[in-house]
């Protein structure tokens, strides 16, 4: 088949489909084992290397880098060249950024491991890797612009594109603002106001628009019907470009980072809800006669469970970031729960969405089993409300705890039965993932071909 | 046009995030220009610690092999080698470092923090911290004594019986006794507020 007749890689899509998910295995794996220190049971105490620390750099870099930015970057190119009509500048760049992706991801997890990781939230990648990945997202820019600014000329962009163009560009900024400035120019207030917005732009102006881009090519494609308002899809990007960059200094809330800022952190934190119940109404919309597909179809189960949960971090957020409510949830289990959820249960569900809805594409097979994937949807979806409700109540419990000037010991006492809870809902979540994996592999080698549909 | 490359490129991708970058990055970079950076060596050159006098009494054969004497040469060593021992063992989500004016924090830890406090080069990258699942440490200076946290450190069970703290034993030689890493470390945690102390 030559690259006219069908501009996707289909063993390019697969690889990173595969990719992802041992590096999910990873992250789980480490998660868990980070888990049980909190229950002084981390089977392997006192070795330098696995100290829990450390793991858990390794749990929160392969979840972004590993899983997520290699999930999807399957789906984009998938997308891409079926949006835009055109294919990726070049196949020999594809398959060099894939392995690229996977050696750094490789060098941070043993160099966290080995101790050089950096002091900034979701970039602990070492000092020494910082500017190879800075390297890594240019390449990929190049890669996807080309043919989105062909399309660009034929026609007007179908909404994926215009995330897909903003999520890549914004990354190459975010990523030198947050790994550079901080590191070797500005110290401590102002340099963790550039942190903050690292911390949150890396999940707003990275994942977030992908993530969206995607929902945008796949829920309309599934059900064969068109989104449905333009007005709402152009607000929804929009929204989101103007206020995701203003709000990161709500990661630090009543420090020594200037008020003013934090003030305007919280109007745009707040404001950013209005876009995104405008998103979810223009989805739910969207699907208004065909929730029969909920019932049937597990890629928009994902989809949509991903979008309710989505909505709940969001409207949280609009909450959990006024200076009020910062008094009692900073620093506790709240925000753990709050990051788990958005990472875990929205961005995570999509990917898994996506890659049910890819793989008998990809491998020509039928499902091995439908009720493996009913397992991994409701273990994954239970799993991750028991965390995030458990650890939620954990958070305030805490924060009444030092509020009212308690022993901080009894923070730790009181938190135990949560953090018991969080590593039974973590081997629920593990459990799923296993069942969607082991049901991959079997469809992979399954003998039933996929009856040819013509649509 | 709004569908289009350039349109998007320019305005959404560029304009709004240097838009951003002002308002939310610059801004505070602007505002606190005034307050001097200090570098270690200006740091020490203000105070040495009674600790680390004190660490080099008490274990001398370490102190002498890791360290020599205590100077502000060897002081400046400790803070730097400390700081990135803190960092490389991710000590920095499970301990925060700013003492917030709500919530009681400034009757359990101590004085507010002010920006002026993180303008120094032990700070680069900042170092607040995410979580509170051990106290905040940015009042942590003479709070407990260099015993506790080198028995701390070697097994924190000993000194808090219901810590979720793992032990660090990499900090410490064949004999138990802390080694470069174990007295930099303690140094660095003792001179945490170290300019507040009363």
């Amino acid at each position: 088949m030559n690259e006219r007749q069908n501009p996707v890689n289909y063993n390019l899509v697969t690889a990173h489909i595969i990719a992802a998910l041992i590096f999910l295995i990873m992250s789980i794996t480490a998660g868990l084992l980070y888990s049980l220190q909190f229950l002084n049971h981390y089977p392997l105490q006192g070795i330098e290397f696995f100290s829990p620390g450390r793991v858990r750099m390794v749990h929160t870099n392969a979840v972004a880098y590993g899983w997520l930015l290699n999930g999807l970057l399957s789906g984009m190119y998938w997308a891409v060249p079926r949006t835009s009509g055109y294919p990726v500048l070049s196949r020999q760049l594809s398959w060099l950024i894939f392995w690229f992706l996977q050696i750094l991801v490789l060098a941070t997890a043993v160099g966290i491991l080995g101790g050089y990781a950096q002091a900034i939230e979701f970039g602990e990648t070492p000092i020494f890797v910082d500017p190879f990945i800075t390297l890594g997202l240019f390449l990929l820019a190049t890669n996807f612009i080309p043919p989105i600014l062909k399309s660009s000329k034929d026609a007007p962009l179908y909404v994926s594109l215009w995330y897909f163009i903003g999520a890549l560009v914004w990354i190459i900024m975010v990523y030198i603002m947050g790994n550079y400035i901080p590191q070797f120019f500005v110290p401590g207030a102002a340099g963790a106001a550039i942190t903050g917005n690292y911390i949150h732009d890396f999940v707003g102006l990275l994942i977030t628009p992908l993530g969206w881009g995607l929902m945008y090519f796949f829920v309309p494609t599934i059900i064969k019907k068109p989104i449905w308002s333009h007005t709402l899809s152009l607000m929804g990007f929009w929204g989101l470009a103007f206020f995701y960059p203003m709000q990161g200094i709500h990661h630090f809330m009543w420090s020594p980072v200037p008020m003013h800022v934090q003030y305007s952190a919280v109007v745009a934190s707040i404001a950013i809800e209005v876009v995104v119940t405008s998103v979810l109404a223009n989805f739910i919309m969207t699907l208004k006669g065909s929730g029969d597909y909920l019932r049937t179809n597990y890629p928009i189960r994902w989809f949509y469970t991903g979008m309710v949960f989505y909505w709940v971090t969001c409207f949280q957020c609009a909450i959990q970031s006024t200076l009020t409510a910062q008094k009692l949830i900073h620093f506790t289990d709240w925000v753990v729960a709050h990051a788990h959820l958005v990472m875990f249960g929205v961005f995570s569900f999509w990917l898994m969405g996506i890659i049910t809805e890819l793989w008998p594409r990809l491998t020509g097979k039928e499902w091995y089993s439908h009720s493996l994937n009913g397992w991994a949807y409701w273990l994954c979806t239970l799993g991750i409300i028991l965390m995030f409700i458990d650890l939620t109540i954990g958070g305030v419990v805490q924060g009444f705890i030092w509020w009212g000037l308690n022993p901080f010991m009894d923070s730790i006492r009181f938190s135990v039965p949560f953090w018991f809870v969080r590593t039974l809902s973590g081997l629920m979540i593990s459990g799923g993932i296993i069942s969607l994996i082991y049901n991959l592999s079997m469809t992979a080698k399954n003998k039933n071909l996929i009856k040819p549909l013509i649509h | 046009m709004k569908e289009r490359f350039s349109f998007i490129f320019i305005i959404a991708g560029v304009g709004f995030f240097l838009l951003g970058f002002i308002f939310q990055m610059l801004g505070p970079i602007i505002f606190l220009k005034d307050i001097p950076m200090k570098t270690i060596d200006e740091l020490v050159k203000e105070d040495i610690n009674s600790e680390f006098y004190q660490l080099s009494e008490d274990y001398p054969v370490e102190f002498k092999k890791a360290f020599g004497d205590p100077s502000p040469v060897t002081y400046a060593e400790a803070l730097k080698l400390g700081r990135d021992t803190y960092i490389a063992e991710a000590c920095w989500h499970c301990h925060s470092q700013y003492v917030r004016p709500v919530a009681n924090e400034e009757v359990r830890y101590g004085d507010i923090s002010t920006a002026s406090e993180y303008q120094n080069e032990l700070q680069m990258p900042q170092l607040f911290g995410t979580r509170r699942v051990g106290p905040d440490l940015i009042r942590e200076a003479g709070v407990h004594s260099n015993d506790w946290h080198v028995a701390h450190f070697y097994d924190p069970h000993s000194v808090q019986p219901d810590s979720v703290m793992p032990s660090y034993l990499w900090f410490f030689d064949e004999n138990g006794r802390p080694n470069k890493k174990g007295l930099s470390v303690v140094t660095y945690v003792q001179w945490l507020g170290n300019w507040k102390r009363k």
